[in-house]
């Protein structure tokens, strides 16, 4: 590790040793070692979700999205999977010297549509604007703040064996979709983004008695969020292949490009880790809501320490988290 | 017609695990078979990278790997491209002029003086990853004053697309693109492999995408120089499967000895447009293949037409040959004569996010697909 590649944000492995080595050894707080989604902040009475994100998409409008929604959901889903009820965002724009007025306008616009259908306000803000060339077009800063309704006290650490994993819907389809854009991949077969504001999906089940965790499914895809979770509570999970709900026009991508979908990323997916007894409830309900009419029941958690993956054809292969960059296979 | 061709090509039907389990006890009974009259497990060697990244995903050696031994060939691009070329494509990043564009499998395959591409980059080198080589003539344009290098890695599959790029520039008269022709050929490596006897083989089980380029007839050598049984197979795990079972059908049976498995994309004369594009642009020249040394006629390199084209010859790059890194299998486990988990650096000191032989860098090498997906033996 001596200088920054790529891979130290591509959210896999070189991420999480990056984050560990250098940031939370140096920066250690309670909050910030539990390494999740949000922090959840105490004080007397006060249980408080608190979060930030950075968006550097390219490119920044794409099928299904533009960085203006992905901003504004991807803040939203980080406190919501705490399950605190999301208050408000911040916005903080670092734009390049040059950007179009109107680029800029259609941005805002779509933070604006999007902050409405979550429910949120954007309550402040900060602009920077940098020289030609320092940045790419704009980047954007989040942070989130979010408040307690119910006593919930969701955390991976929660997760125990035979626990039941729940996706609710179609994964790989927004790395896809910008991956295809960026690249001009030509890719036939209408692959959009799948971003979302999750809050309103997990409001309909967070009081749920036995749910454990709920994790925002995002970069490293599906794999390595199962990682994550199975890291921390000391579980292995096993998945079924054939359970996990993957388009097709994203499945057949995939396999042009060489790319599993199931690590491919996601800006529109959770899973929620529930006890046996709940989960079809869970899986129910979820099944109700717009953003969850795909919802499926995948896997569930084992004494195993790793995460494995049962095969279509009834074979077990082992699941490591997301290393380096996604790459194409190149015959 | 239109829906019975989808149908044949919707994966869910070619990973029917009723199926699997029932070809899977085939196998098994054809193994036995096969131990009992000569007192060894058959050993079939996969050749293309694709079967081996798709023999590790679908877990195929938990269902048959008792009584089959599955070898991984020279079928992975990257790891088939000798020390002195990844060393002469590194060279590219002295020249201020030169943008290098490259598939991103050949990022992180270190030089012989321990860095990668990655590491010029980071550095500040102008290297680009494309996803296809038609994007290097954007590329371009885009940058008049620099000349784009395209790492021309690949075997059979890849050189039509590089091909087609090439024609292309040559039509449009852009002149600041170039290639560093590296290209492998599939059925020179067989015969290689045949001939030198170092790796102990029964059955191949041949490369799908290659073959709907180059024809099943591009194997009658197979067939009728060397009567081992070998069988083109698809990339879904009862793809795999059948072609297994056909193999030891052959060994057993000893009438027939080639088979097409992957019938529904595979032609006895290939695919013309790309094997006349490739005629145009490339001719057939000897290659560097790491482990083994050059192979007579197993590459290609460009054509007169062509040749201004090539970015050694642009920069005066020659070979040198380079040894292998230190400890590292990769060339044994490229001629089938090591498993990845025979290397002691394996998942040591040799991970996907620091390498040191390419076989645990591409997506396609034996090491990254055992590594990834955890096989064990």
């Amino acid at each position: 590790m001596d200088r920054i590649s790529l891979a130290y944000g591509s959210g896999g492995k070189q991420t999480a040793e990056l984050v560990k080595k250098i940031f939370l050894k140096n920066l250690y707080s309670e909050e910030l070692s539990k390494l999740e989604d949000s922090a959840i902040i105490k004080n007397k009475n006060l249980k408080v979700a608190f979060t930030t994100d950075s968006y550097v998409v390219d490119p920044i409008f794409f099928p299904g999205g533009d960085i203006g929604r992905l901003c504004v959901c991807g803040t939203v889903n980080d406190i919501s999977v705490s399950g605190a009820k999301i208050e408000a965002i911040s916005l903080g724009f670092i734009i390049e010297e040059g950007l179009d007025i109107s680029v800029l306008l259609k941005i805002v616009n779509s933070i604006k549509k999007t902050a409405k259908e979550a429910g949120v306000r954007i309550v402040t803000g900060d602009t920077k604007v940098v020289e030609k060339g320092k940045a790419d077009k704009i980047f954007i800063n989040t942070s989130g703040i979010g408040f307690f309704d119910s006593e919930l006290n969701f955390s991976y650490s929660n997760v125990k064996k035979d626990d039941i994993i729940i996706i609710n819907g179609e994964v790989g389809s927004h790395g896809i979709a910008v991956l295809n854009s960026r690249n001009k991949l030509g890719i036939s077969g209408d692959i959009k983004s799948d971003v979302a504001p999750l809050n309103g999906l997990i409001d309909l089940i967070k009081r749920i008695p036995g749910i454990k965790c709920i994790k925002d499914v995002t970069r490293g895809g599906l794999i390595t969020a199962l990682n994550e979770i199975s890291e921390s509570c000391g579980f292995g999970a096993e998945i079924e292949e054939e359970k996990v709900p993957v388009a097709d026009s994203v499945k057949s991508a995939c396999e042009m490009l060489g790319i599993d979908p199931f690590y491919a990323a996601n800006e529109g997916k959770i899973v929620v880790i529930a006890s046996k007894k709940s989960a079809e409830k869970i899986l129910v309900e979820m099944r109700k809501h717009k953003y969850g009419k795909k919802s499926a029941i995948i896997g569930r958690f084992n004494e195993d320490k790793h995460v494995s993956v049962k095969t279509l054809i009834g074979t077990v292969r082992i699941a490591q988290s997301m290393s380096g960059e996604q790459m194409p296979r190149i015959c | 017609m239109k829906t019975k061709n989808k149908n044949l090509f919707s994966p869910s039907l070619w990973s029917d695990k009723d199926i699997a389990i029932k070809i899977s006890k085939e196998i098994k009974n054809k193994a036995e078979m096969f131990f009992k009259k000569t007192g060894k497990k058959p050993s079939m060697m996969e050749v293309c990278g694709t079967h081996t990244m798709a023999i590790a995903r679908s877990g195929i050696r938990q269902l048959i790997g008792d009584y089959v031994n599955l070898i991984s060939g020279p079928g992975c691009p990257v790891c088939v491209t000798s020390q002195g070329d990844i060393d002469r494509i590194i060279e590219f990043s002295k020249f201020n002029d030169v943008i290098i564009a490259t598939f991103g499998d050949m990022m992180k395959v270190k030089g012989s003086e321990g860095y990668d591409l990655n590491d010029i980059r980071i550095k500040g080198g102008d290297v680009r990853i494309v996803y296809s080589p038609m994007d290097c003539l954007e590329l371009a344009r885009e940058n008049r004053g620099k000349n784009i290098v395209f790492v021309g890695v690949g075997f059979e599959t890849t050189a039509p697309t590089i091909a087609a790029a090439v024609k292309k520039a040559y039509e449009d008269k852009i002149n600041n693109f170039f290639v560093a022709p590296l290209f492998k050929l599939v059925p020179p490596a067989l015969r290689f492999l045949l001939d030198s006897k170092i790796s102990k083989i029964d059955g191949f089980i041949l490369p799908g995408h290659v073959s709907v380029i180059i024809g099943s007839k591009a194997y009658d050598f197979l067939k009728e120089e060397y009567k081992i049984p070998s069988v083109i197979a698809g990339f879904e795990p009862l793809d795999i499967l059948r072609a297994a079972d056909m193999i030891l059908s052959y060994l057993i049976e000893g009438k027939e000895v080639f088979g097409v498995e992957y019938e529904r994309a595979v032609k006895s004369e290939g695919n013309r447009v790309a094997l006349d594009i490739m005629n145009e642009v490339f001719k057939v020249s000897d290659a560097y293949w790491r482990a083994i040394g050059v192979i007579k006629k197993s590459g290609y390199s460009f054509s007169d037409k062509f040749e201004k084209f090539d970015a050694f010859k642009k920069y005066g790059i020659s070979y040198r040959e380079k040894a292998e890194p230190k400890g590292c299998l990769c060339g044994r486990i490229l001629l089938g004569l090591s498993k990845p988990s025979d290397c002691p650096l394996f998942g040591k000191k040799c991970v996907p996010e620091d390498a040191i032989g390419p076989c645990m860098v591409s997506s396609e090498g034996a090491c990254a697909a055992w590594y990834k997906y955890g096989v064990k033996k």
